[in-house]
Formats: structure tokens, C-alpha cells, sequence
């Protein structure tokens, strides 16, 4: 191995994305959200809830911060010159990316915080100290720590709320970071139901709560792997590949009505999450 | 030009000056000493409560998760390198003149270390697991992520620690004998015969000591230097805007040299005026070290005026935003004040007139920590108050009294240990200040202390 030899190499080491010599085989989840047809209703935040068990704070609490929305919806404002303040309001559902390349992963101390096999970004929530690096590194600024043990504070989930707790889910006592997690455990059970049946999860088979009660399905969720998926489909319509930190859109006619780009990308995290830009009035 | 020490100073006198200060404590002793623990308490009731309650009631919240706790604990990392500063590099610069100041400021490193080790604690979320980060085998097979950079700071400051207590103590064998050939009876003559290890003094005992000595200095000079280091790449190797910036390294030494240095001047001051120990922490050589300090607070100045040019040079819209909001945002007294106490404050320390007046130093050097602290709490919370995020902006946020309850006591810490030592331990070094006057009387007749050496 001569000198170039090895500064070419590093060179093509340092730009490789993560997964480009471990591919993903059978399944890697993405999703894409078309802020053109999200209406900021907030659904899908209270279905995150009510699946994953997610504790109702209060208002004292959310105005301290300690807001505990694994999705938010992100209010932007447009309103220059509008005759009405809430005309110009532009409404992103925010939830973990799932980056390939997450810089919460490298920085957990203990390491509770990992990248699946099919993809996902996993938090381990027996076993982070609660060292909170990985929020201190997430440039989303999406996930969430338990800053006191809500599963004993009263009114968290206050009657009826209680019974609709859903089983398949933990709930997470103090001192422990947690975030979206693209509803695993709906993907660990289709992906059971699968396996016993010999295939591969069908695109459509899994919804992530969030996709399940978007009024407007604004959220498409699926297998980027599956060349069947919608998911898959939109991303490539949209000319967003996952490996790439910049995208290299092709000018063409479509040019105008490629939409689809991801957040901070710059940042070389691969997203997983893939949104489609609101179509602005001026540009119709 | 004054002396730095009298060269004709008698041995046995020495070792009375300095085995008096190990004498049964005066009143002002306890009343000292019982403040340090009620700041204690402060800091141990507010932990419980913590504890108990969550972390929650320290006023952190989720975009902001940050903020005293390892401001603190950096504060203490960097005050720890005043020992090694003075101890090991000047030792090797054979600078004599440190000899009788740098028997505290070895003390200081350790009982620094010790403190900054309970903030790693008291930060984390569950506290009672805070083993998980340390590589033990276990029935899991699960090791920490050696990729984090928190876990390179456990390794990198338990070396230290461990080196530096090693340090301390090789360093007051010879010591510990004295102090065991002239107290009395009692529990102290005890302790020092079992820690002075039989020392007697012999030639062959120097030879050995001399070289242990040597080698340890020479091992804790780059640990000194890569600790900070490490504990600087805790925000060098994140991507938070305000932190991904190469020159945190060698700022974070120097910074920590620089409060080092000042507080070694505070213990000098104290320690010259509760001992009288005006014969050996002398004025010149109290000039030589607010000199040395002025020295590192220009090189901090300088790496910080760096880190603000590559902002300004630099294609990233964010950092520079980032450096716009630390100075006119909501934290923008703090970092002034900073600039202020760590910049402009020790411009005083060039002239000759305040290089030996000692309240005045004694003032000074308090605001120059300060300021370090301060910088240290002004590169942390700005940066979550104004990340890459807009949803992040306008997240300021103010710690609670819990926070400024356990840093506070952390001082009380602190305090409680140092004084424990002066009273148990001797604070001066006494056969190296006999080495110093010996050394500085043979000059005196133009003799050379061994051959070849002029």
C-alpha cells in the first residue's frame, strides 16, 4: 500500500456513508412526511401518546420545557403583511430522525443508544445513566429525558387515560432519555407475524401510530428496502437517496416540483425521515 | 532585586516554623471548618432532594440539559492542573522558587480531582448507576462506548487522580520523617511513622527518591495536558455550534492553568497570613508567580480571541450566530463579565506596584476565578440556548437553586479537605526548601552545589 494509495482510501473512508458496505437487507424503515398536506392538527402527536405512554406534564411543566412530545408539530410563521396572524402558519411534525449516521449513538457513555439492524436509531432505557450527551449532540433537539418519575406523579395519566395504557410498551421512570422510536414495537410484531408465515412485512402491513391517525396522510412510513413500498417510491420520485449528505438533484422539468429534501443534512447525519416542502403560494 | 528566601535561615528553624503549623488549631480554625460543612449539607440536602425527585428540579429542560453541573465540574478539572503546573513543569524548568509553594498546590490538584469527580455524579440522571461507565466485566458482555468522549473522561481523570495523590505522597515521604522524628506521642506520630515508610535518609533512599520523583513528574506533565484536553473534546467532538471548534483543546489547558495559577495565589495568600509563613512564601516569590499568572492569562486571551477570529473567518452561518447570541443575548452580562474578570482584570498584574500587595492580589485572583468559571458556564449554556435548530432558539434558561445550592457546596468540599491537610500534613515542603536555601547560599559564595554546575 503505497502513501496515495492510503490517502485515497481514507479519503473514500471518511466520505462513505455508514451503511454502504453493510447494506441493509431486509428491511430499512423511513418515512416521509408532506408538509403540503399536514394541517398542524396534532393528531398524530396524541396517538404518539397514547401508544407509546407517554406522560401528560402539565401545563407548569411544558412551560419549564420539559415538554415531552416524541413528535412535535413546529408552528413557522409567514404572516408578513397577512390581513390575519394565523394565515401564514406552517406546521412540521419534528420526531426522531433515525439518522444512519446519529451523532447520539458515538457520544452515549454507556451505550444505550444503537442503531438496529433494519435501521432504526434504538434507546436502551435500562441502561442509560442519564448522562444526556445524545440530546446535547442532537442537532433535532428530539428526544426527551425524564426529568422526574412520571409513571408515580399524579395527573399523568389522569382517569381515564390510565386504561388506555398500552402494554406492549414501558413505561420509564426518572433519569432516563427517550424518543421516537418508529413505534418498534408494532414492527417487532408484524415482523414476528411475518417470519412465522415465511415473508417479509408488506408495505402497508405496519402503520406507525402517527401515519395510523393522520387525517390527511401526510405521513407515509414503510421499507425503503421493499422496491414495493410507497415509501421507497416517494424517495425515489423525490431524487433523496439515503447515502447522500448532499443531494444531486437532476435538473430537469421535475426540478421545479421536487419537493422532497431532508433536514440539516449538512450535518451528515442521513436522515431517515424525508419531507416534502410545502408548495408556498408563490410558487403555484 | 529582593531575595526569594534568606539563605541563612537555619534547618532546625525550618522545620519548626513549618511542624508549628500542624499545631491544635486556633478558633478561627473551627469556626472555618464548621461553615464548610454547613455548605456541605447546603449541597448534600439539595442532592437528595435531586435525587429523589428528579433532575427536573435542577431547572434543565429539554432542549437546554446541560448547564452547572459540568460548567462546575470542568471548573474544578481546570483548577486541578495548578498542582501539576507547579509541582512537575517548573520542577523540570528547575525553578526553584517553587519550593515552598508547591506542597498546597499538589494538595489542591488532588482535593480539586476529588471534587470534580462528584459532579460527574450528581449530573447524572440515575446516579446509582453510574458504574455502567466504567469497563467491568459482567454477565451482559456489555462494555461502555470507549467512542464517547465522557468515557475517555472517566479514564483520563482517574489516571490523573491516582497519579496525582501517587505524586503527593512520594513527594512528602521525606517530610512525613521529619514529622515523625519531632512530634510527640499520639495518634500523629503514628500516622507519620506508618506513611513515612521508614524513611531514614540515607543516600542510597535520596538517589532512589530523586529518580521516582523525576519520573512521576515526567508521567503527570502530559496527563495534566491530555486530561483537559479530553475533558475539552467532550464539546470538541459534538457538533453543537459554539463547540465543534478544533482550538478547544489547548484552550481549555491553558484556562485551566490560568485558574490554577489564581488560586494558587488566593491558598498563598491565606496560607502566608494564617501560618506566618512570611519567611518562605515570600513577596519575590509571590512576584514570580502573579507574573507567571499574567503570563497564562494572555495566552487565554489570545486562544479565546482565536476561537473568535475562526468564528468570524469561518463559512459557518450558524457558530457565527452562535458567537452574535453569546454577546448580545440573554447570557450576554456573563460574557462580558467573563471577558472582563479573564481579559482585562489581569492587565493590573503587569505593574509592579500590585505584584506584591497582597489584598489587592488576594481580591484579584478571587475575580480571575471567576471569570473562569463563568467561562465555563458561558461555552455551555449558550450553545443549547442557540443550536442548529430553530425550535431550540430563545430556549434560555436559568439554574435553579438547586444547581447553585450544590455548587456552592462544592466549595464547602473543598475547603473541608484542604484544611484538614494543612492541619495534618505540613503545607510547606520542608526539605526542599532547606534544598533552596542551601542552593541559594552556596550562589551566595559563588560556590557550585555539584561539580559542574555553575
Amino acid at each position: 500500500m503505497s502513501i496515495t494509495n492510503l490517502l485515497e482510501n481514507w479519503s473514500d473512508f471518511r466520505q462513505q456513508h455508514p451503511s454502504d458496505d453493510r447494506p441493509h437487507r431486509e428491511y430499512k424503515w423511513a418515512m416521509s412526511i408532506d408538509l403540503d398536506s399536514c394541517t398542524g392538527c396534532n393528531a398524530c402527536s396524541v396517538a404518539c401518546y397514547a401508544e407509546n405512554n407517554l406522560p401528560v406534564v402539565g401545563k407548569v411543566k411544558f412551560s419549564h420545557g420539559h415538554s415531552h412530545h416524541w413528535i412535535r408539530i413546529e408552528r413557522y410563521w409567514d404572516n408578513d403583511g397577512r390581513e390575519f396572524a394565523d394565515q401564514g402558519a406552517q406546521f412540521l411534525p419534528m420526531l426522531c430522525q433515525h439518522c444512519e449516521s446519529a451523532p447520539c449513538e458515538t457520544v452515549c457513555p454507556v451505550g444505550a443508544t444503537n442503531h438496529t439492524a433494519d435501521g432504526l436509531n434504538s434507546q436502551v432505557y435500562n441502561r442509560c445513566v442519564g448522562s444526556r450527551y445524545c440530546n446535547a449532540n442532537c442537532p433535532y433537539k428530539v428526544r426527551y429525558f425524564n426529568w422526574y418519575d412520571y409513571p408515580t406523579t399524579d395527573n399523568v395519566w389522569p382517569e381515564p387515560m390510565n386504561q388506555q395504557l398500552n402494554p406492549d410498551v414501558t413505561v420509564r421512570g426518572k433519569g432516563v432519555m427517550e424518543k421516537c422510536t418508529f413505534c418498534v414495537q408494532r414492527l417487532t410484531v408484524a415482523k414476528s407475524n411475518a417470519r412465522t408465515e415465511g415473508r417479509l412485512v408488506l408495505d402497508g402491513e405496519v402503520q406507525t401510530a402517527c401515519q395510523q391517525v393522520c387525517p390527511t396522510g401526510a405521513i407515509t412510513f414503510g421499507n425503503l428496502v421493499d422496491p414495493l413500498a410507497k415509501v421507497g417510491k416517494q424517495w425515489m420520485t423525490q431524487q433523496v437517496e439515503l447515502n447522500k449528505d448532499k443531494q444531486a438533484k437532476n435538473e430537469a422539468e421535475e426540478a421545479a416540483k421536487l419537493r422532497g429534501y431532508r433536514i440539516l443534512e449538512e450535518l451528515r447525519t442521513y436522515p431517515s425521515v424525508m419531507y416534502l416542502e410545502q408548495l408556498r403560494e408563490s410558487a403555484i | 532585586m529582593e531575595k526569594d528566601i534568606r539563605e541563612d535561615i537555619a534547618w532546625a528553624q525550618i522545620n519548626k516554623d513549618v511542624l508549628k503549623s500542624l499545631e491544635s488549631p486556633r478558633r478561627l480554625y473551627w469556626v472555618i471548618l464548621l461553615i464548610a460543612l454547613a455548605m456541605i449539607s447546603v449541597a448534600v440536602g439539595c442532592e437528595i432532594y435531586q435525587y429523589t425527585t428528579g433532575m427536573g428540579v435542577s431547572n434543565k429542560n429539554n432542549s437546554h440539559v446541560w448547564s452547572l453541573y459540568i460548567a462546575t465540574f470542568i471548573f474544578w478539572i481546570g483548577m486541578s492542573h495548578s498542582g501539576t503546573l507547579l509541582s512537575a513543569i517548573l520542577h523540570l524548568m528547575h525553578a526553584d522558587w517553587r519550593k515552598p509553594i508547591y506542597r498546597f498546590a499538589e494538595a489542591m490538584t488532588t482535593f480539586s480531582l476529588m471534587t470534580a469527580g462528584l459532579f460527574v455524579m450528581v449530573h447524572l440522571g440515575r446516579l446509582w448507576q453510574v458504574y455502567y461507565v466504567m469497563p467491568y466485566p459482567n454477565e451482559r458482555w456489555v462494555w461502555p462506548n470507549f467512542q464517547s468522549p465522557l468515557v475517555w473522561d472517566m479514564f483520563a481523570i482517574a489516571t490523573y487522580l491516582s497519579s496525582s495523590v501517587l505524586f503527593l505522597y512520594v513527594g512528602m515521604i521525606p517530610d512525613l520523617a521529619i514529622c515523625r522524628d519531632n512530634i510527640h506521642a499520639g495518634w500523629r506520630k503514628k500516622l507519620y511513622t506508618v506513611m513515612s515508610l521508614g524513611w531514614e535518609g540515607t543516600d542510597r533512599q535520596w538517589r532512589n527518591f530523586r529518580v521516582t520523583y523525576l519520573t512521576i513528574a515526567c508521567f503527570l506533565i502530559p496527563l495534566a495536558v491530555s486530561v483537559h484536553s479530553i475533558v475539552a473534546s467532550d464539546f470538541a467532538m459534538s457538533n453543537m455550534p459554539g463547540w465543534h471548534v478544533t482550538s478547544f483543546p489547548p484552550y481549555f489547558v491553558a484556562g485551566a492553568l490560568y485558574s490554577g495559577c489564581a488560586a494558587i495565589i488566593t491558598l498563598f495568600i491565606i496560607l502566608r497570613y494564617v501560618f506566618r509563613f512570611e519567611e518562605y512564601m515570600t513577596l519575590p516569590i509571590m512576584k514570580k508567580l502573579v507574573r507567571l499568572t499574567f503570563a497564562i492569562a494572555m495566552v487565554w486571551t489570545y486562544l479565546n480571541l482565536i476561537e473568535f477570529a475562526s468564528v468570524w473567518y469561518g463559512h459557518d452561518q450558524t457558530a457565527k450566530d452562535q458567537l452574535i447570541f453569546k454577546a448580545t443575548g440573554p447570557y450576554a452580562p456573563f460574557f462580558w463579565a467573563m471577558i472582563f474578570f479573564g481579559s482585562i482584570l489581569p492587565l493590573m498584574l503587569a505593574f509592579k506596584r500590585f505584584q506584591t500587595h497582597l489584598p489587592i492580589l488576594f481580591v484579584v485572583s478571587i475575580l480571575l476565578n471567576v471569570g473562569m468559571w463563568l467561562e465555563r458556564w458561558m461555552i455551555i449554556s449558550p450553545s443549547f440556548a442557540h443550536g442548529h435548530y430553530p425550535w431550540t432558539w430563545d430556549h434560555d434558561q436559568w439554574p435553579s437553586l438547586v444547581q447553585w445550592g450544590i455548587v456552592f457546596g462544592s466549595f464547602g468540599w473543598f475547603t473541608l479537605l484542604f484544611m484538614v491537610f494543612c492541619k495534618v500534613f505540613p503545607s510547606v515542603s520542608m526539605y526542599e526548601v532547606k534544598e533552596m536555601v542551601y542552593h541559594r547560599s552556596l550562589a551566595l559564595k559563588h560556590k557550585p552545589a555539584v561539580k559542574g554546575d555553575y
